[in-house]
């Protein structure tokens, strides 16, 4: 028996440094003062201070944080009335398996199938306006439709949580439908659309493939940048860039994990 | 409507989910200031009952009728009755004074009159000092009064309670039970509560209204119902009985235990009676009337008494006395013929 | 008078209460069907269209689109396509199950950690989950880069000539693959492991002397909830993963992904483009039916 448990210790050991050592190794290289190869010469800060005297790294970054604010405004009002709506009204069987299996759409299909899609969508679309021309609008429009699925379906999993009875009190403490509303339902729900709006941002922070298909060329996010880069070559400036990146997602997923916690002790 | 139908007066009331007839074709009359009880085991539409009349559902047929006015179609929001939920249904996101000023609220009380009307509330169940803490940080007998204070505190014509004492141990609620029956002398309330508990229904109620299967079996005051069950069902649900068998012929109960006198003429010829174990007297010799010879053949130690266990039948008797019983002692029962209580069927 | 309902209290008629239902239901329905479910089948009308010499859709409908796909081109038949998607299949079934093989360890040795130390442990898996997938992919050019001493030990061995990378190669697309695709199984894998009842386990090692057995009886029934939604969401998506064979297979080991890809970049054949999204789709729909029949099974057990 003690050689198992030493075999899955090792084991786990192992997996956590098989995670863990290339996301390391950009974080070494991104502060070595030398600009080719993967010799250490030195500690410095020069590729962080370049990368924020970068201007077109900001705006691109902007345009990243733009496109997540926006899209994760626009999906979580649209998924948490989605959810409500599917939630809380006796539709019939058959409408509840139809909007249920066009909620799940999002999660289901591959991602790449789904960016298909939508360029072609955007490119018939454009014979009738240029505001499908790629670039940001679409991109807003492309995360959004992934985002809201994500959202009602977090947010109805809190719904059914809160169960009948809170809103029968209510009612029979002579609350009308907007009191209800206002003062019951959605106050109980906000640790649900919260979680589901932080989902919506790191998912479309996160974003490669849908963006990639539907960016223009002035809306290049940060996932974008950084894969057209390291296709040509490999900078220390990009680690730095990276090494960024993986801090505010560190940040992010502590805020989040925070928060699914807290909501658990209520 | 004849005002002398009650306060509360329902009406011809049928329900069905399905296939299922949940209540059947049920009639009530409720006085002001009255604690009525709904008695019966789970499923026998009683919290149906309930839910009608606070207007969380709907009946299919029939009317409820509160103060002379049809109230069949006036929302749950806007009746004046409140109730306590079997869940309590507290706002978790409330502390307790907002859950209990939250009826008041929602009616747009100003604030200069919802204050005081609060704070009695909560006063009078003992809450003072609770009211800015949250529901999960209360026992369950906590969360109990306050679903009770969030209730009265709207004043309501009536007060309806849904098996609001299933949630807490059997030691806090025999005091419960105690303390709602005093508030509700207290208050001078309609209470309307919903058990499954006889014990408990005979402690608070006025009247009691026995249910099965959708149909109200018995209603009438604790002692009555218990003294003189209608059927079988009334008699072995409220209380413990012995249930004899036989026929009536002669003008004699005939049974397997031997034939019995009668104060009560039966209506039918085949059929059963009944009689509590604490009813039955013991004896060393013969009684005069309705005497049977019993054989002991299981005792067993109640702490206030002792249940005492006799062929033929078998019949339960309740002795007080302590005497030093033996298994497979014999003696004499008397069922006295006041005591035996025909039934119907 | 109108027939009325009771609904969570209220008293309402129910074409009254549906109106309601579908003001809150419409916004973000009729978005999901504008944006999402119309493309979806104007993708499968445009998987039996045309290319135009400029590379628009030429809307004249016909099988052309599939049967190049499955090998008929102007110059006879070749398996470039199906080899492509087979690969695809292939790849994803090697990623989901060395994940699962390396997820069970994690997840036991985590689980075993006490509490205040389980939630580290539990933060390190979940942080890889969510960073981006084209860091992540490229961060093993660094340790796969000729300096770095996988590469030099692979030298050593004759595996690949001296001061050559590791990558592009099939190699490296397995290793990004797996670790992009570890965490999604470990993280549902683990939220069962926590709730497993470890008297059965001890149980079953008085009962089997394998280690296999203690294992099929006493572990995976226990964990089979939390494995389902990890295979899922790792099988799936890894079908159709193209940022990983980009970077690091390039054109020695292609997927389908970057087929698709292709079709809708350099190539501009966007009619074939979605016939291949449909293969991609046919497969995907395909692995999630026999996924759900086998998982009946595997339930009645």
């Amino acid at each position: 028996m003690k050689k198992i448990k030493l075999l899955v210790n090792a084991m786990a050991l192992g997996t956590m440094a098989f995670l863990y050592l290339p996301l390391m190794a950009v974080a070494f290289f991104s502060v070595n003062n030398t600009k080719y190869g993967l010799v250490w010469k030195g500690f410095t800060l020069k590729w962080y201070i370049q990368l924020l005297h970068n201007e077109a790294i900001l705006h691109i970054a902007l345009n990243t944080l733009i496109l997540a604010v926006v899209s994760t405004i626009i999906s979580t009002i649209l998924g948490t009335a989605l959810a409500i709506g599917m939630g809380r009204f006796p539709w019939p069987g058959k409408m509840n398996t139809i909007l249920d299996l066009i909620l799940h759409l999002p999660v289901i299909i591959p991602d790449i199938i789904l960016a298909a899609a939508l360029v072609i969508a955007f490119g018939l679309l454009r014979s009738l306006s240029s505001v499908f021309e790629p670039g940001l609008i679409c991109m807003i429009i492309s995360h959004i439709t992934f985002q809201v699925a994500f959202v009602a379906l977090v947010v109805r999993s809190r719904l059914i949580s809160i169960g009948k009875d809170i809103e029968e009190a209510a009612r029979d403490l002579y609350a009308s439908t907007s009191y209800l509303l206002w003062k019951i339902t959605l106050p109980l729900l906000l640790p649900g659309i919260i979680a589901g709006a932080m989902l919506a941002f790191t998912l479309s922070l996160d974003d490669f493939v849908i963006s990639f298909f539907t960016a223009g060329p002035d809306s290049v996010t940060l996932p974008l940048y950084i894969f057209a880069a390291v296709r040509r070559v490999v900078t220390p400036q990009i680690h730095a860039l990276a090494t960024i990146v993986l801090f505010v997602t560190v940040i992010l997923v502590f805020t989040m994990e925070r928060f699914t916690r807290k909501k658990d002790i209520q | 409507m004849a005002p002398d139908k009650g306060m509360l007066y329902l009406k011809g009331i049928n329900k069905t989910y399905g296939s299922v007839k949940a209540v059947k074709d049920v009639t009530l009359e409720i006085k002001s200031g009255e604690f009525f009880t709904l008695l019966g085991p789970s499923g026998c539409g009683k919290t149906t009952l309930l839910r009608m009349i606070a207007g969380l559902e709907i009946q299919d047929s029939g009317s409820i009728i509160l103060e002379g006015k049809d109230i069949t179609r006036i929302p749950a929001t806007k009746r004046q009755i409140n109730t306590v939920f079997q869940s309590y249904a507290l706002f978790p996101h409330l502390n307790v004074f907002e859950n209990v000023a939250f009826g008041l609220r929602a009616r747009k009380i100003p604030e200069k009159e919802l204050k005081p009307k609060v704070q009695t509330a909560l006063d009078i169940l003992e809450l003072g000092r609770m009211s800015t803490r949250f529901p999960h940080q209360l026992s369950g007998g906590q969360n109990q009064r306050v679903a009770l204070a969030r209730a009265v505190v709207n004043d309501p014509k009536v007060l309806l309670l849904d098996e609001p004492m299933s949630a807490l141990d059997a030691k806090l609620r025999a005091q419960v039970q105690v303390e709602l029956r005093r508030l509700q002398k207290q208050l001078g309330h309609t209470f309307i509560l919903v058990t499954h508990d006889q014990d408990e229904a005979l402690v608070v109620s006025d009247r009691i209204a026995v249910m099965k299967d959708g149909q109200i079996i018995q209603s009438g005051s604790p002692d009555d119902v218990y003294d003189f069950p209608k059927n079988r069902f009334v008699a072995e649900f409220l209380g413990a009985a012995n249930i004899l068998s036989g026929k009536f012929f002669d003008g004699m109960f005939h049974t397997d235990v031997g034939n019995l006198e009668l104060d009560v003429q039966p209506s039918w010829e085949h059929g059963v009676i009944a009689i509590r174990p604490e009813w039955i007297k013991f004896s060393d010799t013969k009684p005069e009337q309705n005497g049977v010879r019993a054989k002991v053949t299981e005792i067993i130690y109640r702490g206030t008494n002792l249940d005492i266990w006799c062929e033929p039948g078998p019949i339960r008797v309740k002795s007080t006395t302590y005497k030093d019983f033996k298994i497979g002692d014999e003696l004499w029962l008397e069922l006295a013929p006041k005591e035996l209580v025909v039934l119907d069927e | 008078m109108n027939k009325l309902m009771i609904w969570y209290g209220e008293l309402i008629a129910p074409k009254k209460l549906l109106k309601r239902g579908a003001l809150f239901l419409s916004p973000g329905m009729l978005w999901l069907i504008f944006f999402l479910v119309i493309p979806g089948l104007v993708l499968i009308l445009v998987s039996f269209a045309g290319r135009g010499s400029y590379g628009e859709l030429v809307w004249e409908f016909g099988l052309a689109n599939y049967k190049r796909l499955v090998g008929y081109g102007i110059f006879g038949w070749t398996p470039d396509y199906i080899v492509i998607l087979l690969r695809s299949v292939w790849v994803a079934i090697v990623t989901t199950g060395l994940s699962v093989v390396l997820s069970y360890p994690l997840c036991f040795f985590i689980a075993k950690k006490p509490e205040r130390t389980r939630y580290v442990w539990l933060m390190m898996v979940i942080i890889p989950f969510w960073t981006n997938m084209v860091i992540r992919t490229y961060s093993w050019f660094l340790i796969l880069a000729p300096e770095m001493p996988l590469a030099k030990l692979a030298a050593y061995f004759k595996l690949i000539s001296p001061g050559m990378a590791l990558y592009p190669s099939a190699f490296a697309v397995y290793l990004g693959m797996i670790s992009i695709f570890l965490p999604f199984v470990a993280l549902p894998l683990f939220s069962s492991v926590e709730r497993m009842d470890w008297a059965l386990v001890e149980a079953a090692q008085d009962l089997y002397s394998s280690n296999v057995r203690i294992f099929m009886h006493a572990i995976l029934p226990q964990t089979l909830p939390g494995l389902s939604v990890g295979i899922i969401l790792t099988f799936v998506p890894a079908m159709g993963m193209f940022v990983v064979p980009d970077l690091l297979g390039g054109a020695k080991y292609m997927l389908v992904g970057n087929l698709i890809e292709q079709q809708f970049g350099t190539s501009r054949d966007w009619a074939f483009g979605a016939a291949i999204s449909m293969a991609l789709m046919a497969l995907t729909l395909f692995s999630l039916y026999l996924y759900r029949k086998k998982n009946k099974d595997i339930d009645l057990l």
